[in-house]
């Protein structure tokens, strides 16, 4: 019975489910991130300096951070950074001032470096391939886990824009329309549906990293660790046996 | 030589008697089960709080300005600093995890009975203290979830009849949760509680040592001593527990490695996601949930529907610990030996603490309030039954001697 009590404090502990950030019923798509494939983590990388840095900081990020943990040589490196003013050693700023992001947005675009550690990665993903056609908001544009989103569809040019598929209750003025799932775009983008859904992955894979990249320390350290306390254990049992001969029970 | 100056030491300082006294002819039961792995481990993890401690002061920044930015600067550029700040977060968890399994020790094999009441008085002080000392702790990293959280808590004073808000504000500092606050936190955190919490440790352990270990079979090892006054059930702490427990802390730390390298932010308990924001004052959150170990309390409080009357149960929730020694009547300490009744009532008060915990992390609803208010009602009815069951309860012969 003893046992029985600890196994389910053990397993109320593990089951207690933990509040995300952002709410959206929206089901979310696997992100499949995989922190090993640096190839990935690259391309992710380029994506983001590409089309995300022009608006967001990522001001806990060094330059020369990615260079390491990627394993990139000085051209890989030097390929990421905006300019040539640019120096390994700087964290990625933007250099939209604030005032007139406020003005075109309505808001100061957040700093993305923490971002996939608050919603995690799957949120991200899912998020990055779900805009859709909303003629109702500023930029014609609407996101199925990020309701009424101020970004605009950055990819739109790549993916095209998806078009939403409505369940409509009630009558009248009553009316209530929610999002129920997301058709092929009218205008179909330049990429294929899978070559963007990759690219996405590799974004959300890069964005994962530079949300904690000791995550890549911790995954390359662990197994060591754990290989050590192993044989310590087992060194302990014995000597523990070894002690506990004489001892009658 | 080298004899020759411990031989000068000894003549000076008690050295040898402090081994034999507490380690080497510290006699204890022979038949400590699982269970009784959790007072050292909990005496490493305090180390390992302290030490880790130390070093993240080094680089951290007690201000509101900088304090977000210094956790990350730690985790990104200072050498080992992801090694040493999840060492501390996943060591506040485990803390909790192990202290909560240690009370429940005490509490089936009965040993906050005659004669160890204060070692249980300490011990519900540690408790309190080690509350205070996590929920300071909890507001350095300056994310949204330490800021509002400690928003809420505080502002739970200030429901106190007549001094409340008086009272709320002098804790704050300021009006609102400021950089005062995070500063006098800080000073608490890492110096004031801890010093507090190594006094109160040390008073548990030698009112542990003076009375001896109690045991799972309940019975008195002291009954019985052979010719030369030693227990016949008893073998000495050392060498022979203290192999046993390292190994018990070889399997602690190898879970607690899993934890840090693979899982550190446990699922969004042990580290919440939202922390990960920093604290933005004119932004409340959706659902402000505490961390996990203070969830059981928090469901407490948020059974009562009066406020003040939450923050009443809330702490009468802990402070009853403290009169548990009187409130059971009966002299038999283990459970094993225990009625049928004294069981039920026990794993229920377990299991209310669990579904109190798993509500606590929990956005509230009408069911969930209804299921708060019956669990707590289960909680503190575990005092009240225990009080009458323990009167005339049938308990089963204690042995004379460990089986």
């Amino acid at each position: 019975m003893i046992r029985i009590t600890f196994l389910m404090f053990l397993i109320g502990l593990m089951a207690t489910p933990s509040a995300k950030a952002a709410s959206s019923d929206y089901p979310l798509a696997d992100a499949e991130v995989d922190l090993g494939d640096k190839a990935a983590l690259y391309r992710g990388a380029q994506t983001f300096m590409g089309n995300c840095a022009s608006c967001h900081s990522a001001n806990m990020m060094r330059f020369s951070r990615i260079g390491e943990d990627l394993g990139l040589t000085e051209e890989q490196l030097a390929e990421l950074l905006p300019t040539e003013s640019h120096k390994p050693g700087d964290v990625i700023e933007t250099n939209m001032p604030a005032d007139y992001a406020k003005e075109t947005f309505g808001i100061v675009p957040p700093d993305l470096t923490l971002t996939a550690r608050v919603n995690g990665a799957d949120w991200l993903y899912t998020y990055l391939v779900s805009f859709y056609e909303d003629p109702d908001t500023l930029w014609g544009v609407n996101n199925a886990v990020f309701p009424l989103v101020s970004m605009p569809h950055v990819f739109a040019a790549a993916q095209g824009v998806k078009q939403p598929v409505y369940e409509t209750e009630g009558e009248g003025e009553r009316t209530r329309k929610t999002l129920v799932g997301l058709e092929a775009p009218a205008r179909p983008g330049t990429m294929t549906e899978e070559a963007f859904e990759q690219k996405m992955k590799d974004l959300a894979a890069y964005m994962v990293y530079m949300a904690e990249p000791a995550a890549l320390k911790r995954h390359q350290y662990g197994p060591y660790v754990l290989a050590f306390l192993l044989v310590f254990i087992l060194v302990m049992y014995l000597l523990k046996r070894e002690y506990w001969r004489d001892i009658k029970h | 030589m080298i004899k020759g100056l411990g031989k000068w030491v000894d003549d000076r300082l008690p050295v040898s008697h402090f081994w034999n006294a507490h380690l080497a002819k510290y006699y204890v039961p022979h038949n400590f089960n699982f269970w009784y792995y959790f007072g050292s481990l909990l005496l490493v993890v305090f180390v390992l709080q302290i030490v880790t401690g130390i070093w993240l002061t080094m680089s951290y920044k007690p201000s509101a300005e900088n304090a977000f930015a210094s956790v990350e600067y730690i985790m990104r550029d200072v050498e080992w600093g992801w090694l040493l700040r999840y060492m501390h977060s996943t060591g506040a968890s485990f803390f909790f995890i192990a202290v909560y399994l240690h009370i429940f020790r005490g509490m089936m094999y009965g040993s906050y009975k005659k004669p160890r009441e204060l070692i249980w008085i300490f011990g519900v002080l540690i408790l309190l203290v080690l509350m205070a000392e996590a929920f300071m702790g909890y507001l350095l990293p300056w994310g949204q979830m330490s800021y509002w959280g400690a928003q809420v808590i505080i502002s739970l004073f200030s429901s106190v009849p007549v001094v409340g808000p008086d009272l709320a504000l002098w804790i704050r500092g300021d009006y609102v949760i400021s950089d005062a606050t995070l500063n006098r936190f800080f000073a608490l955190h890492v110096i004031a509680l801890p010093l507090v919490l190594l006094f109160l440790i040390g008073g548990h352990v030698m009112a542990l040592h003076e009375v001896g270990s109690n045991n799972p079979d309940g019975v008195d090892i002291k009954e019985h001593k052979d010719s030369s006054g030693k227990p016949v059930d008893g073998i000495p702490f050392h060498p022979y527990y203290t192999v046993k427990d390292l190994f018990g802390l070889g399997v602690f730390m190898f879970i607690f490695a899993v934890v840090l390298f693979y899982w550190p932010d446990g699922g969004g308990l042990f580290l919440e996601h939202p922390n990960f924001t920093p604290a933005n004052p004119l932004q409340t959150p959706e659902h402000i949930a505490p961390v996990w170990y203070f969830a059981p309390h928090y469901a407490i409080l948020r059974a009562v529907p009066d406020k003040f009357l939450g923050v009443l149960a809330m702490t009468l929730a802990i402070l009853i610990l403290f009169v548990l020694p009187w409130v059971d009547r009966n002299r038999t300490r283990s459970i094993r030996y225990r009625s049928t009744a004294f069981k039920v009532n026990l794993f229920a008060f377990a299991a209310a603490f669990i579904g109190l915990g798993y509500l606590g992390t929990q956005p509230p609803t009408t069911l969930g309030t209804l299921a708060s208010q019956i669990l707590s009602a289960v909680y503190f009815g575990f005092f009240i039954a225990l009080f009458f069951i323990s009167r005339r309860e049938r308990t089963k012969p204690v042995p004379e001697r460990l089986q």
